[in-house]
């Protein structure tokens, strides 16, 4: 997917008019419990395909996701509380609060690749079941350290995140979806790139890409600096639409909840990872009517999940769309047809 | 001097449980190389199995120790099937696919085991009944009761009997070559299938156990009680050499006493550098667990395997 | 050593092209988005209710970690409800419960709170007993304009979201004062060990408030060591706690760590008395701590044995109806509940703006849990009452007002 020059151009800006566009419709159109699920899709979906770019296209399996998250989401909520109030404590509205929305959410992100550099190159000599380990012991680690930091609520949680300039419980649809947006989009072009084919070889045979002349280290630790920047922006934007953050909230279950979208929708598969977060936010939500038909109001909804999963790993475990993208489902399928006989 | 011993004494009862949820970590992961993250469920689960198995007996009223053999034993019993059946039903089908795969439905049988027991068995913790009378022992200046001289033997016990099994026995022989290299194995005409099915009843055996001698020791069980007990036991096995059955068993103790060492200094380092280094037990835990990743992946005991290209 | 497996080849997904995923992935979006539209947008499915119902909604943990505080609670919101129907509701019409489940996460609790808000088109809501849960949906509430009672969050944090969020009970700078000036002056005690639960912001915050107003008081607190929620094994902490040799311990935990806590601390020869807060309060206390608790104090909102006719009269109603005696979050939810309607019915019009006027300007409210006047940051003023564990049961011990 290759977009030249002024195409391109034009393109960017079609996007964000749309975005912004949306942004003033929607909460009008739509109810705001509706609305909310749609930002968490847009946060799941940046999510996933920020822990595709190390599971799927590099073949790492991190199980430390999670922490990535808390990271950008406390530094970033943290700069917002900080800095992000006017001189009359209010926080600004305007272009200068969209431009703090920014600030904070790049140092998060900035923040989180910091920790997925500092992840990442411990655990370079390590493959498999121990990878997934060592960053589970990492995530798990981020989470401790960030419940003892009295500064940011510890325990207690974050609370008190100020909504800046449209950015509220009611007005994020805007940013959730152009990091999304983003998110994907730069999935999609890295994955085209050398540096993406480096990733895919580094997953098919590390040794034979080394022999090959790729320098495997690099290329490991930039999967998990960019999953990592990507997931830490996720955070900062869960952050400042709870207006709350808390270290439970990212705990290794979480990781676990990323790491089954990106199988889900397949592994590799940038578009597979959108589909599977959309219908990983979307079914809980819808499932939720389901406890009424239970003694006691029991919520069966995470057994049914879990029953699922292990249905899915054995018989469709490659996921929804395997490691190929949607797009070249639709183009498989018309060649089929077109080339007939 | 008196406290000193008391850690330890503390720092071994846990590592003893620990150690014995490690036992089946590190013995599944020989033989199949799989991490089998639900086993810290299975714990939970002979827990929960101890508790109705009391019951059923009616051991709170009348306490008594052949009743509290049976508690043990048949726990042991439903979760060694349990553990059989799990293999069966999730694992064996995916013994050829990519490891990620078993991983993932591992975790989907843990889910199932967490959200399942708080659907069987109610969300709120049960107590475990005090399946045989309780004395208050004095060792010095050392306090304790005979519960946790109880886990503690009992454990060691168990630990013996594995290491019996493991290394005096035709069977534990079949094991280790599994372990070794399972295609080798197969063509010597050892049934793979059927070394592995033993294993995992084994390994969720020792669990149901480990459930059992905590229910005993810290009365309180709820369904997810099996998930930082299971993740440290995971990273007792990693530190001990994952494979290595007396390697789990250093492991877990290691853990033990460092988490109750690490509480244990709270005070000192409060004082002397302002930090409550007990709040960071946890987060120490894993620490170990990542620097022995790094440092010595094979683990204390295990054996250095270099990387074959 | 050989792999018994192999890795995801390139040429995987190359050899099922053939096999097109479309069915499935077509199923499943499109029951997904077939469910969500069903559930969602508009007024089907489970907005509204009844019509001339006044819906109310309620949000607690009636799964996860802290089950039983959010069943006790939905126990006593349920109760107050049923007696509000069946003397003419309010304003003349029915009110009408919708309950949510929050699985103890504060994730759930904003989502929760959002849909009873959206579909259900609440006009009150009631939740949380966990702070950190209020804390994470009250500010839906705030921005929606729906007045919140937490019937048992005593983290002052709750109420300063805003002016739409209120309380049934009282503080945590309050209960972290009474139980240091109790243990201070009432039982002379001139050294105190705290065992906090780290993972728990309602603990960690009585921790400081008791900590603050205790050596305030002259007191000293040796030593302060903390354990997580989850943890089994508190000897490491009690073994520190036993070398420095307190007066008497605090612990503002939750009671299932409680009883653990005083039995492993009793094993360990430990005998001095243990105190906490009302994170103390359930039927299953004693079940759990058993004998290890005699003597020991923990503050509370509510007696279950005050002979005031009020609470007699409640505790009586409660009984018949669930089999058991009600704990202060039972209280404390029928308390929240009788609020809301009193407010309701002092309404103007069911409005959320109306509402939360009337709620503001609460005064001298006789509830089971004592008299109630909003102040300013609409927390009612409040005593708390003293109880101690005598001869295997609670016993009460005294009231402690503010003063």
């Amino acid at each position: 997917m290759r977009i030249r020059g002024g195409k391109g151009l034009l393109a960017t800006a079609a996007v964000l008019a749309a975005l912004a566009g949306l942004d003033r419709l929607l909460p009008a159109a739509l109810d705001p419990y509706v609305f909310q699920i749609l930002i968490y899709i847009g946060i799941n979906i940046t999510l996933a395909a920020s822990l595709n770019l190390i599971n799927g296209v590099t073949g790492q399996f991190s199980l430390g996701h999670a922490g990535f998250m808390a990271v950008g989401g406390y530094v970033s909520a943290y700069v917002t509380y900080t800095w992000g109030a006017g001189p009359a404590g209010e926080p600004p509205q305007g272009l200068a609060g969209e431009l703090v929305l920014l600030g904070a959410l790049l140092a998060g992100g900035l923040a989180a690749a910091g920790a997925g550099y500092l992840v990442g190159m411990p655990s370079l000599r390590l493959k498999g079941d121990y990878l997934a380990i060592v960053t589970l012991g990492f995530g798990e680690i981020i989470r401790v350290l960030i419940l003892n930091i009295e500064a940011v609520g510890g325990a207690r949680g974050f609370s008190g995140v100020p909504s800046l300039a449209g950015f509220s419980p009611l007005r994020s649809f805007f940013w959730v979806f152009l990091v999304a947006i983003a998110t994907v989009f730069v999935s999609i072009r890295l994955v085209g790139s050398a540096h993406g084919r480096a990733m895919l070889a580094v997953r098919e045979d590390e040794i034979a890409a080394e022999a090959m002349g790729i320098d495997t280290t690099r290329t490991k630790v930039m999967a998990f600096i960019v999953g990592a920047f990507f997931a830490g922006i996720a955070g900062g934007l869960l952050g400042h639409f709870l207006q709350y953050l808390n270290p439970s909230m990212f705990t290794f279950i979480k990781s676990f909840e990323a790491v089954i979208m990106v199988v889900l929708g397949g592994m590799g598969s940038v578009s597979g990872s959108v589909l599977a977060a959309v219908v990983m936010t979307v079914l809980p939500e819808a499932l939720r009517g389901v406890k009424n038909y239970m003694p006691y109001g029991i919520d069966p909804r995470m057994v049914l999940f879990s029953l699922m999963l292990i249905v899915l790993m054995l018989t469709r475990p490659t996921g929804l769309l395997g490691s190929r993208e949607i797009w070249d489902v639709f183009r498989a399928r018309r060649r089929a047809r077109g080339e007939g006989a | 001097m008196n406290t000193f011993f008391q850690h330890v004494l503390n720092g071994i009862t846990t590592g003893s449980i620990y150690a014995l949820i490690a036992l089946g970590y590190t013995m599944v992961y020989g033989v199949l190389k799989l991490i089998n993250f639900a086993h810290g469920d299975v714990f939970m689960l002979g827990a929960f199995m101890g508790y109705y198995v009391a019951h059923a007996l009616g051991l709170a009223r009348s306490p008594s120790v052949p009743g509290a053999v049976l508690v043990m034993v048949s726990s042991m019993a439903i979760c060694g099937l349990f553990g059989f059946l799990n293999e069966r039903a999730a694992y064996r089908p995916l013994r050829r696919a990519p490891r990620i795969t078993s991983l993932i439905t591992a975790i989907g049988v843990s889910f199932f085991l967490e959200y399942g027991g708080q659907m069987a068995f109610g969300p709120d913790p049960k107590f475990f009944p005090q399946v045989f009378p309780k004395h208050n022992i004095q060792v010095g200046g050392v306090s304790t009761t005979n519960y946790q001289l109880i886990v503690v033997v009992v454990a060691v016990a168990l630990m013996g009997g594995l290491q019996w099994i493991v290394y005096r026995t035709r069977f534990g022989k079949a094991m280790r070559a599994v372990s070794h290299n399972f295609e080798m194995a197969s063509l010597m005409g050892i049934p793979t299938d059927r070394v592995i099915s033993t294993t995992f009843v084994l390994g969720s055996a020792l669990a149901a156990a480990a459930g059992c001698l905590y229910g005993l020791a810290y009365p309180k069980i709820d369904p997810l009680m099996g998930i930082f007990p299971g993740l440290k036991a995971f990273v007792a096995a990693v530190l001990g050499g994952i494979g290595n059955v007396p390697g789990a068993v250093l492991g877990g103790m290691v853990i033990g006493v460092v988490e109750e060492f690490t509480v244990a200094a709270d005070p000192w380092v409060w004082q002397s550098i302002g930090l409550h280094i007990g709040r960071y037990k946890d987060a120490i835990v894993f620490g170990i667990l990542v620097a022995i990743l790094v440092l010595r992946p094979s683990g204390l005991l295990g054996r250095y395997e270099p990387e074959k290209v | 050593m050989t792999e018994p497996r192999r890795e995801f080849k390139l040429t995987e997904g190359a050899r099922r092209a053939g096999k097109p995923p479309g069915t499935l992935l077509v199923a499943l979006l499109g029951l997904s988005l077939h469910l969500l539209l069903a559930t969602g947008c508009g007024g089907t499915g489970g907005a509204g209710g009844p019509a001339d119902a006044v819906p109310v909604g309620e949000y607690g943990s009636l799964t996860g970690e802290t089950a039983t505080f959010g069943q006790s609670t939905h126990e006593g919101i349920t109760l107050a409800a049923e007696e509000i129907n069946a003397t003419g509701g309010v304003k003349g019409k029915p009110v009408h419960l919708y309950t949510e489940d929050d699985q103890s996460k504060p994730e759930e609790a904003a989502t929760v709170v959002a849909k009873l808000i959206n579909q259900n088109r609440v006009l009150g809501i009631l939740g949380e007993v966990a702070s950190s849960r209020s804390l994470a949906a009250a500010p839906k509430a705030q921005a929606a304009g729906i007045p919140m009672i937490t019937p048992a969050s005593t983290n002052p944090k709750v109420t300063l979201v805003g002016d739409y969020i209120f309380r049934a009970c009282f503080t945590d700078d309050f209960q972290g004062r009474v139980m240091a000036v109790f243990l201070r002056k009432n039982l002379g005690v001139k050294k105190a060990a705290i065992l906090r639960d780290i993972r728990n912001d309602y603990s960690v915050g009585l921790a400081n408030f008791f900590a603050q107003e205790f050596q305030r008081l002259g007191g000293t607190i040796a030593p302060d060591v903390s354990y997580s929620a989850g943890d089994a094994d508190f000897k490491a902490q009690l073994t520190a706690i036993k070398a420095a040799a307190p007066e008497a311990i605090f612990i503002p935990g939750y009671y299932p760590d409680v009883g653990q806590i005083a039995i492993q601390a009793r094993d360990l020869g430990i005998t001095v008395p243990m105190a906490g807060g009302d994170g103390w309060e359930s039927p299953k206390l004693l079940e759990i701590g058993g004998k290890s608790l005699e003597g020991c104090f923990y503050s509370t909102h509510f007696f279950a044995e005050d002979p005031n006719p009020t609470v007699a009269n409640f505790v009586g109603k409660y009984r018949t109806k669930y089999g058991r005696t009600p704990d202060c979050y039972s209280a404390l939810g029928y308390e929240a509940m009788m609020l809301l309607a009193d407010a309701m019915n002092r309404a103007p019009e069911l409005t959320g703006r109306a509402i939360r006027d009337a709620l503001a300007s609460t005064s001298g409210f006789v509830g089971v849990t004592g008299k109630i006047t909003m102040d300013a940051n609409r927390n009612p003023v409040k005593s708390a009452i003293v109880l101690e564990v005598k001869g295997g049961t609670m016993v009460y011990h005294g009231t402690i007002t503010p003063e």
